[in-house]
């Protein structure tokens, strides 16, 4: 089945988590499309708890499960081509996967008896079943397992090539499981302290104020945790597939060891509109927000000075007329040019939602379902594909079936993000509140918005196409006969190779440091302030889908005392 | 890092890719690395740009415009937040004008509706929403404006606000509520002065 040579014996596990990753990735797209469909001007017709369960579905999947899993395969890929050499610890690997597997259906399968409407944010006091949150704690913990792998692995190397700069593609993929790690444990302190007792009966009480606070603390670390695979494409897959060389090492660690700072200690920006955080920890926390344009503007600087050179060696001439030269037949190069362009946009619709005053024009409005949408799926997903396109034939030996249909398929997903972001973002201006089963566009108002949301869904139905003719092409691409000269994955060397490079560079110790202490200071204040709160009140938790007798979410305690009044 | 190169992986429908991809780069772009870093010093410059415009933008419109959010840590009982004796049991809810010329609105939230889920106020007047929830986290939007803000039960949503235009907006519970969110919309009718009426006891709801 899969090549063992190229990645050291790892072939097996990158490919179980990648098509573990992907199995569910058409139907998880069919319910945001039927989702799109339902709130549509088009139809209605689901009850408004089926629609919840479908979110919480959709959400948990693509914000916990696929992203998780992708990153952990293309990060043991990293390790094992990057490092050129065996993973030290495959059966501990082997074990994380499986946990993360294992919670993944302990995740979905309440969701599917409408069990835990919750969506993937939790928004407590309501509260889901028992099972939803264990699921998601062994998913995390699976998660762990692959952080520790990696960080094993890379000190062991180190010791074993004293003075060498780490490869770059597996210092990033460190990054991002160091990213990971620390802002996992917002959810995770939320899941284990508040949510998760209070499912099972164990105390009745929850603090909603704090348990926001927490959850934003991993609110806006995930998000970079989508992203880093893509940038690690960005650095080490789409400079080679252009023909071209890196344009600097050094920026990219640098960009990397920024993300591991700035990515977490930033979440309240998610809180903008909340009144349990103080004016002055907003402020504080839209000012770190504004750090993370750093790497990200590193990035983009390397990145086209990388595919500068190759257009110019492909006889580009003129300030952009290297651009047109581009070798854009090559997959890579083509998505990374549809990512950036998405990246783009999505990035100043970004900058609006971070910004401590205007968040208040489209806070939970449907420009950031608009926003993340065109960030994740459209500028970061399009990178997963190009890494399945790159890794599939190393893996399994085999050439891609037929680099025609991947390039429909690229081009497609550029259209329908595209088509599905663009309006929806008008729509959310217009002030189309987020997360609702139904709107009544009979209302002047609403039918002012109608027209936007319409081409919203056919783009919707584009994107799910796309991803169709995406897992047509991974399974054909098992098909091929062997290419005996299909060599192992290599990684993008930059123009100047650094021979020696400073030990800050090399490694996380001083950056973790730097991190903790942003962190301390920028979740410390807010949760100590909580915590020290005099006359703080906490609330009773309201169960999802147990007492149908109100169509699910209020507890009889408060049902009585509604009942009562006059 | 040093992997020998190889030959492409790709199918025969297409260009193969240069053999040893960055060769043909260090034979005719031989990019000297004190190039490299006086073109990264000056990009540099405008990430430092970039994010002083950005800041200033901020603490501009914060200031000047006073484009704050909703930030009172003011806190409340959500059990007995709609019971006598609470500021906001329903006698006391909606709007009325202060006697100094403030309109003092008061919203409960509660699974699966606004009360009042009509409120009344006048144009052109500062208006202040004090809003709670009674049992989960809400939200609230006017929308075409920009008040917006969360409800979070234990906590008192402040903000102020003016509208510039009379006419009706659509109120809508923004934040995920249980299974019904979708039915949650109150109406914000925004009249001219004359027809706000005012009590000076400011104890009259509107």
């Amino acid at each position: 089945m899969t090549n063992s040579r190229n990645f050291y014996g790892a072939s097996s596990l990158v490919l179980a988590h990648l098509w573990s990753a992907f199995a569910l990735f058409v139907p998880g797209i069919a319910l945001g499309v039927w989702q799109m469909w339902v709130r549509s001007p088009w139809g209605h017709f689901a009850t408004a708890a089926t629609y919840y369960s479908s979110v919480t579905a959709h959400g948990s999947f693509f914000g916990y499960i696929f992203p998780t899993l992708v990153a952990m395969g293309f990060g043991y890929a990293c390790c094992a081509a990057g490092l050129a050499r065996p993973i030290r610890g495959m059966a501990w690997a082997w074990t994380g996967f499986w946990m993360v597997v294992t919670g993944s259906v302990l995740v979905l399968v309440p969701v599917l008896f409408g069990q835990a409407g919750v969506l993937y944010t939790f928004y407590p006091p309501l509260t889901a079943n028992a099972w939803y949150y264990g699921g998601l704690v062994t998913v995390i913990i699976g998660s762990w397992i692959w952080v520790a792998v990696l960080v094993v692995n890379m000190v062991g190397w180190k010791r074993e090539n004293p003075g060498k700069p780490v490869p770059l593609a597996m210092f990033a993929s460190v990054a991002s499981a160091l990213v990971w790690l620390w802002t996992s444990l917002g959810v995770l302190s939320e899941v284990v302290f508040y949510l998760l007792p209070v499912a099972l009966g164990w105390r009745t009480q929850v603090d909603a104020g704090l348990g926001r606070v927490l959850f934003s603390w991993t609110l806006h670390g995930i998000v970079y945790f989508w992203l880093l695979p893509a940038y690690i494409a960005y650095y080490t897959l789409a400079p080679q597939a252009a023909g071209s060389r890196l344009y600097s090492d050094i920026m990219g660690r640098l960009a990397f060891l920024l993300f591991v700072v700035f990515a977490m200690p930033i979440g309240i920006h998610h809180l903008f509109a909340d009144p349990q955080v103080g004016s002055g920890t907003k402020f504080l926390h839209t000012v770190f927000t504004i750090m993370v344009v750093v790497p990200t503007l590193i990035t983009v600087f390397s990145i086209t000075a990388t595919m500068e050179i190759s257009g110019r060696l492909h006889g580009g001439k003129g300030v952009f007329g290297w651009v047109a030269a581009l070798p854009w037949k090559e997959p890579t190069v083509l998505a990374t040019g549809l990512s950036f362009i998405m990246l783009g946009i999505g990035g100043a619709g970004g900058i609006i939602n971070m910004s401590y005053g205007m968040n208040a024009s489209i806070h939970n409005t449907q420009f950031v379902t608009a926003h993340f949408h065109m960030i994740y799926p459209g500028a970061v997903v399009i990178m997963y594909f190009v890494i399945i396109y790159e890794l599939w034939p190393k893996l399994t030996g085999r050439p891609l079936w037929s680099l025609r249909l991947v390039r429909t398929q690229l081009w497609l997903w550029f259209i329908g993000i595209m088509l599905l972001t663009i309006p929806w973002h008008v729509a959310g201006l217009l002030g189309q509140p987020r997360r609702m089963a139904f709107y009544d566009y009979s209302d002047p108002v609403l039918a002012r918005i109608a027209p936007w949301v319409t081409p919203s869904v056919i783009g919707g139905f584009i994107a799910l196409l796309s991803a169709t003719l995406l897992l047509v092409n991974m399974a054909l691409s098992h098909l091929p006969a062997r290419d005996e000269n299909i060599g192992p994955l290599q990684f993008a060397l930059s123009v100047n190779p650094p021979s020696r490079i400073p030990a800050a560079l090399n490694g996380f110790g001083y950056w973790n440091v730097l991190m903790l202490v942003v962190l301390g200071v920028n979740y410390g204040i807010p949760i100590a302030q909580l915590l020290l709160l005099k006359n703080a009140h906490t609330s009773p938790g309201y169960q999802v889908g147990s007492h149908p007798e109100a169509d699910g979410a209020i507890p009889a305690v408060n049902r009585e005392q509604r009942d009562a009044q006059p | 890092m040093n992997n020998p190169p190889s030959p492409s992986p790709h199918a025969p429908d297409d260009p193969p890719r240069s053999a040893t991809p960055g060769e043909a780069a260090d034979k005719e772009l031989g990019i000297p690395e004190a190039v490299i870093v006086r073109e990264e010093n000056r990009w540099v410059l405008v990430v430092v740009g970039v994010f002083l415009t950005i800041l200033a933008t901020i603490v501009f419109s914060a200031v000047h415009i006073g484009a704050e959010p909703p930030s009172n840590v003011e806190t409340i009982n959500p059990v007995s937040a709609n019971q006598p004796g609470s500021e906001f049991v329903e006698s006391n809810l909606g709007s009325g004008m202060q006697a100094d010329g403030t309109v003092v609105v008061r919203v409960l939230a509660q699974q699966y509706a606004f009360v009042p889920s009509v409120i009344t106020v006048p144009v052109d007047t500062p208006v202040v929403f004090r809003a709670t929830s009674a049992d989960v986290v809400h939200g609230l939007l006017i929308m075409g404006t920009n008040v917006n803000t969360m409800i979070v039960p234990g906590y008192v949503a402040t903000l102020r606000t003016r509208f510039a235009k009379t006419g009706d907006f659509l109120m809508p519970c923004h934040e995920f509520c249980g299974p019904s969110h979708h039915d949650m919309w109150a109406r914000v009718r925004v009249v001219p002065k004359a027809e706000f009426p005012f009590d000076p006891s400011g104890e009259r709801r509107f």
